[in-house]
Order: C-alpha cells, then sequence, then structure tokens
C-alpha cells in the first residue's frame, strides 16, 4: 500500500486505530430554560480549559505557531456571533443544546464552503474541532486516548484533527497514517514539527488493517507495509537508523558557517520558484537565495503578472529573508518554459531561440514592468538583478540601459528602491565564459548556470534519450569553462556564484571550492549536506589536486578520480 | 452615527490573519460597531461574522459605529484596516 508521504522517516509499530466517537445527536424539547442554559455555560466552560491546556502542551512539546490554531478554536468558542446563536436558538425554539450546535455549526460551515478562499475552506476544520467539543462534553463521551500511549504505535485514522494531533505522545507515537489531508494540512505540519513520519491520502485504510497489527511506514516513499516479514522489518530498521542519524548530522549544521576546514568561507543559498520555496530555504538555514525563477509567477494564468503582482510576491521574499541576499533572475521564458498568451512562436530549435533577455529587450514594456516591481521591492530587502541567456555584451549593456531609465521614473514619482542595486548575469552560453574577462568589467557578478552551460558545450540535448549519456556535469572541458570564470570574475573583483544543478552535486563541491567559486545556490534539501561537505574538506588540499582533475581526458577519469581520492575521505552523510 | 466606506487593498483582505487582528482590536470598543458588505451587516467583534463575510482584496465594505467616541472608534477602525494590517 502506499500514500502521499507528508512527514518524512521511518516508522516501525503498532496500528491503533482511531476513530471519532460516533455521536447521535438528536433533537429534544426542554423543560427548564434555565437548567439547559447553565449546562451549555459549564460546557463552554469546560471547554475552554481544555484548549487552554491543549494550547500550553502544544506549546511546549511542538512550538508556538502551532499552538496558534488553539487561540483561534479559543476565539470560536468565546465568539458572540456563534455563541449567541446557539443561546438564541435554545431560547427561542426551546430546543436541547446539543441540537443548537448542531444547526448552528452547519449554518457557519456552509457559509465558509462557498467562499472562494482557501484559508477560510480550512477553518471548516476548526469550527468542527470545536463544535465536536461541546458535544462530547455535553453528551459524556471519552474519546480513545492518545496521551497515554506506552508502546510504539501508529495511529490510523480518517482524519485527525489538531486536538487530536497536539496531544499525541511523541515519544511512542512512530508514525501517523490518514486517509484524508495533504501536505499543507494542519495534522500533516504537526506531525513534520514533531518529527513524526506521516502519510496522508489512503483511501480506506481504517477497514483494511486491525488493532495491533505490525506496521512499517515510509515517510519519505509513502510506503506503507502491513505485517511485514521479518525481512523487510530489518531491512527498514537500519533504514530508520540511518535516517535518525542523517537528521542528527544535518540538525548540527543548522546556524554553522559553511566554511571549509582551512578557513575559507563561502555561501550556500537555495534556489526558489515559488513563495512555498523560501520557507524551506529559511528552514533549511539557507544563506540567502541564489536563483529566484521568477517564470512561476507568469506561467498557469492568462495574461501577465501586473506590476503590483510582481511587487507583493517579491517584496514578500526579500522581508522574509532580511539582510540575507536575493538575487531575482528576470523572466527566462521560452526553451522549455511555454508560456501560452505571450504567443512566442514554435521553433525549430527553441533552447537556440528566441527565449529570455532576448524576448525581454525586444518586448521592453513587459520587461519594464518586472523591473520596476523589483526595484520598488528593493526598498525591502537585499535583491539582486539578474539577467539570464546572455550571449552578447550589447545585451548586458541594453538592460544595464533600461533599469536605467526605470530608476529615472521611480525617482520622479519620489518611490524608494536601492540606488546602489548589484546587476549581474547569468553565465551559461560558452561564448560568455570564454569571454568572461570582458563581461566582469561591466557587471557586478557572475552566476554559471550549469544545466545550460552543459548542454551547450557539448552540444547535447539532454532531453534526448538516444544521446543524454553524453550529458555530463565531469566534463573536463565545462569544469575548465567554470573556472575560467571564476578566475575572470575574481580578476575584475566581482563574486561569482552558481545556481546549476552542479552547486548541489557532493562529488563537484570539492572541486569548485578548489576554484574559489563564492556562492552555491541549489535546492534547499541540498543545503545542509553541501554545508556538512565544505567543512569536513580544505580548500588548499583540493587546490593541490585540481590542476591534474582538469588534466584528466574524460569525465569518467575525472568522477572516478573524485571518488577515489576525495570522496573517500570524507564522513559521509 | 457615524460611517464610512473603505476599499480592501491588503493581498488578502480581511480574510487570514488579518481577520483575526481587526477582530481583536474592534473587541477593544465598547460602543455599537458594525461592517456592512453589499448592503449586509457583520459584527466586527465576531471572528466568524467577519470571516463569513468572505471579504478580499478590492472589496469595499462600510464600518459604521454609534455610541461612545463613535467617530473616534470609526476612524481608528479604518485607519487599522487600511495601514496596520500586513499579510
Amino acid at each position: 500500500m502506499e500514500g502521499l508521504g507528508t512527514s518524512v522517516g521511518i516508522g516501525i509499530g503498532k496500528v491503533l486505530i482511531y476513530k471519532e466517537p460516533k455521536m447521535d445527536i438528536v433533537k429534544e424539547n426542554i423543560l427548564d430554560l434555565e437548567l439547559e442554559m447553565s449546562r451549555l455555560e459549564n460546557a463552554l466552560k469546560k471547554a475552554i480549559k481544555e484548549i487552554e491546556h491543549i494550547y500550553n502542551t502544544t506549546l511546549t512539546t511542538v512550538g508556538e505557531k502551532e499552538a496558534e490554531i488553539f487561540t483561534a478554536h479559543k476565539m470560536i468558542l468565546e465568539d458572540p456571533e456563534y455563541i449567541g446563536s446557539i443561546k438564541e436558538k435554545i431560547r427561542t425554539e426551546n430546543i436541547n443544546s446539543e441540537w443548537a450546535i448542531k444547526e448552528v455549526t452547519n449554518f457557519y460551515i456552509e457559509i465558509f464552503n462557498n467562499i472562494e478562499d482557501e484559508y477560510i475552506k480550512e477553518r471548516v476544520q476548526d469550527i468542527k474541532d470545536v463544535s465536536n467539543r461541546i458535544l462530547k462534553i455535553l453528551l459524556n463521551i471519552e474519546a480513545k486516548d492518545l496521551t497515554s500511549i506506552t508502546e510504539k504505535t501508529i495511529i490510523v485514522a480518517h482524519d485527525l484533527t489538531p486536538s487530536d494531533t497536539a496531544q499525541i505522545n511523541k515519544e511512542m507515537v512512530v508514525g501517523i497514517v490518514t486517509e484524508i489531508g495533504g501536505r499543507t494540512s494542519h495534522t500533516s505540519i504537526m506531525a513534520r514539527t514533531m518529527n513524526i513520519p506521516a502519510i496522508s491520502g489512503v483511501e480506506n485504510i481504517i477497514n483494511m488493517v486491525e488493532d495491533n497489527d505490525v506496521m512499517i511506514v515510509d515517510g519519505s516513499t509513502g510506503d506503507i507495509l502491513v505485517n511485514p516479514i521479518d525481512e523487510d522489518i530489518i531491512i527498514y530498521e537500519s533504514k530508520q537508523k540511518e535516517f535518525i542519524e542523517l537528521r542528527k548530522r544535518l540538525e548540527e549544521m543548522k546556524g554553522k558557517e559553511s566554511i571549509s576546514k582551512d578557513g575559507y568561507k563561502v555561501e550556500i543559498a537555495g534556489n526558489i520558484g515559488t513563495l512555498e520555496d523560501i520557507d524551506k530555504v529559511i528552514e533549511n538555514d539557507g544563506e540567502g537565495v541564489g536563483l529566484y525563477r521568477t517564470e512561476f509567477l507568469y506561467m498557469y494564468r492568462d495574461r501577465l503578472p501586473t506590476e503590483e503582482e510582481q511587487f507583493e510576491a517579491y517584496k514578500v521574499v526579500a522581508e522574509k529573508l532580511g539582510q540575507k541576499p536575493l538575487v531575482i533572475r528576470t523572466l527566462d521564458v521560452g526553451g522549455d518554459k511555454e508560456i501560452p498568451y505571450l504567443n512566442i512562436p514554435k521553433e525549430m530549435n527553441p533552447f537556440l531561440g528566441y527565449r529570455a533577455i532576448r524576448y525581454c529587450l525586444e518586448n521592453a514594456e513587459i520587461f519594464r514592468t518586472q523591473l520596476r516591481a523589483i526595484l520598488r521591492a528593493s526598498a525591502y530587502g537585499n535583491i539582486k538583478i539578474m539577467f539570464p541567456m546572455i550571449s552578447d555584451i550589447k545585451e548586458v549593456r541594453e538592460g544595464k540601459k533600461i533599469i536605467k531609465g526605470v530608476m529615472e521614473e521611480l525617482r520622479k514619482e519620489n518611490i524608494l528602491f536601492n540606488e546602489n542595486i548589484e546587476i549581474g548575469i547569468m553565465v551559461e552560453i560558452p561564448a560568455v565564459a570564454v569571454h568572461s574577462r570582458v563581461f566582469a568589467k561591466e557587471v557586478d557578478f557572475f552566476s554559471i548556470g550549469t544545466n545550460d552551460l552543459i548542454q551547450y558545450s557539448l552540444a547535447v540535448d539532454r532531453g534526448n534519450q538516444h544521446i543524454s549519456h553524453l550529458y555530463n556535469q565531469f566534463h573536463p572541458a565545462v569544469l575548465s569553462l567554470i573556472k575560467m570564470t571564476i578566475d575572470n570574475g575574481h580578476k575584475e573583483g566581482i563574486w561569482v556564484g552558481m545556481c546549476g544543478e552542479v552547486a548541489g552535486d557532493e562529488k563537484l563541491i570539492p572541486l569548485l571550492l578548489a576554484m574559489g567559486l563564492d556562492e552555491f545556490s541549489m535546492n534547499s534539501s541540498s543545503i545542509l549536506k553541501a554545508r556538512h561537505l565544505i567543512r569536513n574538506i580544505s580548500k588548499e588540499e583540493m587546490e593541490s589536486i585540481l590542476d591534474e582533475i582538469l588534466s584528466l581526458p574524460t569525465a569518467e577519469d575525472v568522477e572516478k578520480f573524485i571518488d577515489e581520492n576525495i570522496m573517500i575521505n570524507i564522513l559521509p552523510i | 452615527m457615524i460611517t464610512k466606506e473603505i476599499v480592501l487593498l491588503n493581498e488578502s483582505g480581511l480574510h487570514a490573519r488579518p481577520a483575526s487582528m481587526f477582530v481583536k482590536e474592534a473587541s477593544k470598543y465598547k460602543c455599537d460597531i458594525k461592517v456592512i458588505k453589499d448592503g449586509k451587516e457583520y459584527n466586527p467583534k465576531s471572528i466568524m461574522s467577519i470571516l463569513s463575510m468572505g471579504a478580499g482584496k478590492g472589496d469595499s465594505i462600510i464600518i459604521q459605529a454609534e455610541g461612545e467616541n463613535e467617530e473616534n472608534v470609526v476612524n481608528e477602525l479604518a485607519n487599522f484596516i487600511q495601514n496596520k494590517i500586513k499579510d
């Protein structure tokens, strides 16, 4: 069986099926109104006490952000309209509290479900959670207790409310499997904070397993094994041990500097596309963003994003990063990134065609709108601008001229922006790498885009199955181009970063360190591993073997040499 | 009785966090306050009521207060929505 892994890690334990107790709510006429009112008041008081208790537990065992859910619950319990309507209903219709709660709750759920807003739709869960709490108190129903679990347990449920999740004993609960929910549900978020492996979206699991079945869950893959054979248990136990040790070592890297054994400091940053990605960069202690792919703001819609929409997006990211650098790449459309409403004609060779800066310089209005948004956002953080697909110095000059014009406009409108904003280019076309000394005189930084640099240098379309084996990041010519770019940048006094996949490649990081790369920007999930690696190698030692590596004849020789001479001495992570 | 009409300019309108911040602020005042959207009245001291209004970016709402310090209250709340609420 499998589902969607929502919190990584491996859990092995006994199944505990957790079902919401069935509540039969019947409409009854009441005889004594005052008695019914005090019955309700007492239940509300008790519910508030329970929530305050859960709030405090969550605050200490999970975290402040998660505990806020229960502040919201308390607000609902004390809400003048919600509670007011319930009391009003009891009074005017002479009915029992349970029925009034059910009716009023359903009334709000229906309204909320009809509002086109994800946040409000999610609040329905909170309202249900709160109303069930009051109802359980009124009906004297005791739920299965999740706090006093005493053996390694995997909770299997249709869905878990935040209240349920908050009460879990995280020492004993080693996994959570639910039939519904996704990565962003409260329960998944809490499971991740509590480091409990979790899998969602496993249809009908409640009816497929029984209490006390042995279960293995792998939150990284979403795999579930029920009553596994001994061999599987052994395999997963060792995977689990490895995972826990890895997590511990990576956690230790948070807050540490990215500095080599011999004291050479570099910056390890993250690549982002959507707003969600920035949280991952921060979670993994990235030292900045080396590549913000702005295409995502233009994709999956039917018109251009406005200046305001872009400004908001850039500003949010800039503010989240504070003083840490944020490199925003201007629109990189074309190639494999199609945006239908831009009406770029189909081409024979899109990767060699009308794309990125080439498109933007021709469509100056679209370009200017983006630059205005970026410049305005530059007042809120440490933003740098980067042009993609530069092949000619004239493009750099033209792009900078447009930026100057936009700055002039902003000054006239008295809009604040960073007057000294750094402007850099992607080095992804071999001609630029070869000629990088000249480019370095006119820009503030380079960022090497290895994916395109490799494909252009080797003339290999890596999407083409017949030749994809020729696409190889260890190719000595590619490595020489990278070194040439870094050297030339440094000769002209600018910093050089890298934002392609190579920047996070464990085998190549030692070589890049030796070449003097200043900034490594990668997928967030690789940041801590890369830091661990950098801290375990010496730049000087790597420098001493660099020339030998670059003079090897083939990519295979390079990789083998790295394996045998470098990787073997590095503590595995 | 004093009223004031304002347009919501922040990205998430009166959804999400801004809604609960607004309710907490409105609850500080003693006088009778209402928020009106599309002719319907809502209670600014109730999170359920404010969320059920479903007011998003670009929507216009009317704040109405009656009683102690009414003018001040309307201005303070309008100012709160327009300047203090950040997404």
